[in-house]
């Protein structure tokens, strides 16, 4: 079996598409079980990486493409945004994200401004690449036990 | 996304805001926002009751359109946010400096148990 469910979609650099892409994730996150709470942040944490992408693609070029992949595990979805507008390898260019450093993103952090902090806080590992564009991979998790290992168990 | 005005009197002015704020209709509200006449010692309320999805395209409009009222003299109080609209607020540091009023806490409370 597959180890994970993959969608890939590929949008013209326009905000009036911001909502497509959401509502689309929305349902994607419904399908594996996260509760409304949780679609919730994964449509703002997506929206803003989206918005982001947009605001870059289009300065570089008017009919600019943004390319949002999500791989949908049982426990957990991944959602890669990226600021060009081709296809990518979603497991290879899963291998070459990183944490991201102030010193070294620094147009990125700025431009990213409020918009990152909200993906920083809403989402459970965030992960960037800046190689010829900006590539955001956020990860989140279905239940909240997968990533509290240094949070005591509750036993019942 | 829309937004309708009313003018409760002279010093006072309510703004109904409802459906979605994002990329694509934060510069619509921000627009609209700037419609309203600046006058010193106006009270405007922004009322959220009907937005159903917002992110920081839109708070970036909230903060630059309280700077604007604040600077102008007047007062912007922010009414009816949703327990989720009181959270972005909220983590964002924006509800320890902006007056906000979240949706009737001791009434509604459908969460929990």
């Amino acid at each position: 079996m597959k180890e994970f469910d993959y969608f890939e979609m590929r949008i013209p650099a326009k905000p009036q598409y911001v909502g497509v892409v959401r509502l689309t994730i929305s349902g994607l996150a419904n399908r594996i079980g996260f509760s409304y709470d949780d679609i919730e942040d994964l449509k703002i944490a997506s929206s803003e990486a989206i918005t982001n992408a947009i605001q870059h693609a289009y300065e570089e070029d008017d009919d600019g493409e943004v390319v949002v992949g999500c791989a949908l595990y049982k426990e957990k979805i991944e959602i890669m945004v990226a600021d060009y507008g081709y296809s990518f390898d979603f497991k290879e260019v899963k291998k070459r994200v990183g944490p991201y450093h102030e010193e070294e993103d620094v147009q990125f952090i700025r431009e990213g401004g409020l918009g990152l902090y909200l993906i920083e806080t809403l989402m459970d590992e965030v992960k960037v690449l800046n190689d010829n564009g900006v590539t955001v991979l956020m990860t989140k998790y279905v239940a909240r036990e997968q990533v509290t290992d240094n949070v005591e168990k509750i036993t019942l | 996304m829309d937004i309708k005005l009313e003018t409760v009197n002279a010093q006072k002015s309510i703004a109904y805001v409802n459906g979605e704020i994002d990329a694509f209709t934060a510069p619509k509200l921000r627009e609209q926002l700037n419609n309203i006449k600046l006058t010193e010692s106006i009270q405007i309320e922004l009322d959220f009751h009907d937005v159903v999805y917002m992110d920081s395209t839109g708070l970036g409009v909230i903060v630059a359109f309280y700077k604007n009222v604040i600077s102008a003299g007047g007062d912007v109080k922010l009414i009816g946010l949703s327990p989720r609209l009181y959270r972005l607020f909220n983590i964002t540091g924006l509800s320890d400096i902006m007056n906000i009023e979240e949706e009737g806490k001791a009434t509604t409370n459908h969460e929990g148990i």
